[in-house]
């Protein structure tokens, strides 16, 4: 612990200080300095800066007053990193000492201490952890993440920053609090201050109905898609767009305050307190899309071409279709095989079995 | 008492570039270090535009929208989005082009959020135009001898729209700078696709007067002038069409003295931000001030 930081400590302890197993008070001019492990009274100011010098439980209160960032979500987010609400300090400092790896969607953060007893951050994907830092991209400034963030590995944009869908290779090996914490923000804004409202019991969740209720524009007509017959349609939208394959926040809202979809909101440490806007943009199309009437059409299809149209729409909705094997003729969702299907079914025109698409 | 600065720009699903130039200008701004943060927030990225001010620490927050024209982001969408629910467009008290702020408390963090009008219709976006156009012909004395084409995208879905082109061209055209400045729109009279119908100069600098490039300003308004009969092969600066030099300048929010006009937008709401002002005049506008007063 460096003489700003002592000093810092003797200017606080008149007010008294009660910090994780620390505790420091000044009367007159005499010192207290109290943890679970060492216990000293009627202190001179040199030997209350001798002890103070040493002790980590000085060093650990000077980095959460001092030097961590101070607004709540984000002060309680670098506790979390650490389990300090939950590890006494020299348990922490133990763990610490060799890193601590927390994961955070895709993300993995792992806490370092550094000489003076302050913390380093290390930023990577979650699958580079245990890669030497060396085979990564390496850097500084937070703001790079924006450009990391952009696309994904196949170099396709990414809308919805939670998808899981966050390119590896890079690193910020050396984050201070504030820079680890605006990086995380680039990766997945307002995700550090969503998880702190719900851990207050604050989260202001918006459900489906009052979502769309709050539409304009081009946007209004998917309020015509809430009939007052059932939320069926809002559960395919969740499964569709929701799912942890999808995206890792946690759905935490509903058809409406009353009322619970029925499919899985997922298991992610961040909670998603409203339909987003890829929803709704989604949720327009779908809305004029239901708004057709079903029709009878009359196919002949082989069994194993009725199979393999499923098998097409499992590989899409799966974004396994780029994965398939070129020579994987045993997939119904093969290129080849897809390329069959057309040339023998599809007339002129792409109809499916010369059926013309009824208007 | 900390203060933030928070724009709101539209952002994209399909376009990953579109984005860029509110992170630019929100980097040249964060370096005067004139707020204690500064946030860039979006319609269609994330944060959304219900998210953003609770990323951001401090209690007093100025909102700049990155838009052109006053309109329905900028009267229905952006507060509602940002809970300003006190918010009625009476409060700007405009005729279209001539909102300066209001004063609010965001519903859902409590901050006290100074509400700007765009930055499309501030005085000093004419500025950024003739910048654009200085930027494009790599002139710092460009006027003499050339016409300037500030294009929109006409009263489609907002008569605003038309009126912010209006003013600029009109306020651009009362300097003398250039010989002919022309207001043309993407879809009414007097239509981009006619430009050197307009234009006696040869050489005419067509600046559209958009927050990002994207398929208007890269795709649309290029083919309809007729710098290229395929946007992906590409046009030369200038490009000959009818006899004219076309300088096409693609979208003027991707200048750098944009950031100067989000800080105007501040300071007119009261943000202490002068220095600041002058720092981005200097470095992104060679320190002169187009309107040369």
């Amino acid at each position: 612990m460096d003489e700003d930081s002592v000093d810092a400590l003797v200017a606080t302890a008149p007010d008294g200080i009660d910090f994780d197993g620390l505790h420091v008070g000044r009367e007159e001019d005499r010192y207290t300095f109290e943890t679970p492990e060492e216990s000293h009274e009627d202190l001179g100011k040199d030997d209350f800066r001798s002890v103070a010098t040493d002790s980590p439980y000085a060093a650990n209160w000077y980095f959460w007053h001092a030097t961590a960032p101070q607004a709540e979500p984000r002060w309680a987010f670098l506790r979390w990193l650490e389990g300090a609400e939950s590890a006494p300090v020299p348990e922490r400092y133990d763990a610490l000492s060799g890193g601590r790896t927390t994961e955070w969607g895709e993300l993995a953060v792992t806490v370092s201490l550094t000489e003076d007893g302050g913390r380093v951050y290390d930023l990577r994907h979650e699958a580079d952890v245990g890669t030497a830092v060396d085979d990564l991209d390496t850097y500084e400034d937070p703001a790079a993440a924006r450009d990391i963030a952009k696309h994904d590995d196949r170099g396709r944009y990414r809308p919805l920053k939670t998808a899981p869908s966050l390119q590896r290779g890079w690193a910020f090996p050396s984050l201070g609090p504030a820079a680890l914490l605006e990086a995380v923000h680039t990766f997945y804004p307002a995700t550090v201050q969503n998880w702190y409202r719900e851990r207050e019991g604050e989260l202001d969740v918006t459900h489906w109905h009052e979502t769309v209720e709050r539409q304009t524009g081009i946007y209004g007509v998917v309020k015509t898609w809430d009939r007052g017959e059932g939320y069926e349609h809002v559960n395919w939208v969740a499964e569709a767009c929701c799912d942890d394959s999808q995206c890792l926040k946690r759905r935490e809202w509903g058809y409406d305050a009353d009322t619970d979809l029925d499919v899985d909101g997922g298991d992610g440490e961040f909670p998603c307190r409203e339909p987003c806007s890829l929803v709704v943009s989604a949720a327009r199309k779908w809305t004029k899309l239901e708004a057709e009437e079903p029709q009878t059409y009359e196919f002949e299809l082989t069994p194993s071409e009725k199979a393999q149209v499923e098998a097409i729409v499992d590989a899409v909705a799966d974004g396994r279709a780029a994965d398939i094997r070129e020579a994987d003729t045993a997939d119904g969702a093969n290129r080849y095989r897809a390329r069959f299907l057309r040339a023998k079914l599809f007339d002129d025109d792409g109809n499916l079995c010369g059926v013309e698409t009824d208007d | 008492m900390e203060e933030a600065l928070v724009i709101a720009a539209h952002g994209s699903h399909l376009n990953a570039e579109s984005s860029t130039p509110t992170f630019s200008h929100a980097d040249t701004i964060r370096a005067t270090g004139a707020f204690d943060e500064v946030r860039e927030v979006f319609w269609k990225e994330e944060p959304s535009f219900r998210e953003g001010l609770r990323t951001v620490d401090a209690e007093e927050v100025y909102l700049v929208p990155l838009f052109i024209s006053e309109g329905y982001f900028t009267e229905q969408v952006i507060p509602r989005e940002f809970r300003l629910d006190e918010w009625d467009p009476e409060m700007w008290d405009s005729d279209g082009t001539s909102a300066t702020h209001a004063t609010l408390t965001a519903d859902d963090t409590g901050q006290t959020v100074h509400y700007c009008g765009p930055v499309g219709t501030h005085d000093s976006m004419s500025d950024v135009i003739v910048q654009r156009a200085k930027s494009v012909t790599d002139d710092p004395d460009v006027g003499e001898g050339f016409g300037l084409a500030v294009v929109g995208h006409g009263t489609e879905r907002n008569e605003n729209s038309a009126k912010a082109i209006e003013y600029h061209a009109q306020r651009i055209g009362e300097m003398d700078r250039f010989d002919e400045v022309q207001a043309l729109f993407m879809d009414e009279d007097p239509e981009v696709d006619d430009v050197t119908d307009y234009f006696e100069s040869e050489d005419v600098v067509v600046v559209p007067l958009f927050i990002a490039d994207g398929y208007h300003t890269q795709e649309d308004i290029p083919e309809d002038m007729g710098l290229t009969d395929d946007y992906r092969t590409g046009w030369d600066t200038p490009e000959t069409v009818d006899g004219h030099d076309i300088w096409y300048a693609g979208a003027v929010g991707t200048e750098p003295l944009m950031a100067d006009v989000v800080l105007e937008r501040a300071a007119d709401a009261g943000a202490d931000v002068s220095g600041a002002i002058e720092q981005v005049r200097e470095e992104t506008g060679n320190g002169n001030p187009a309107t040369g007063d």
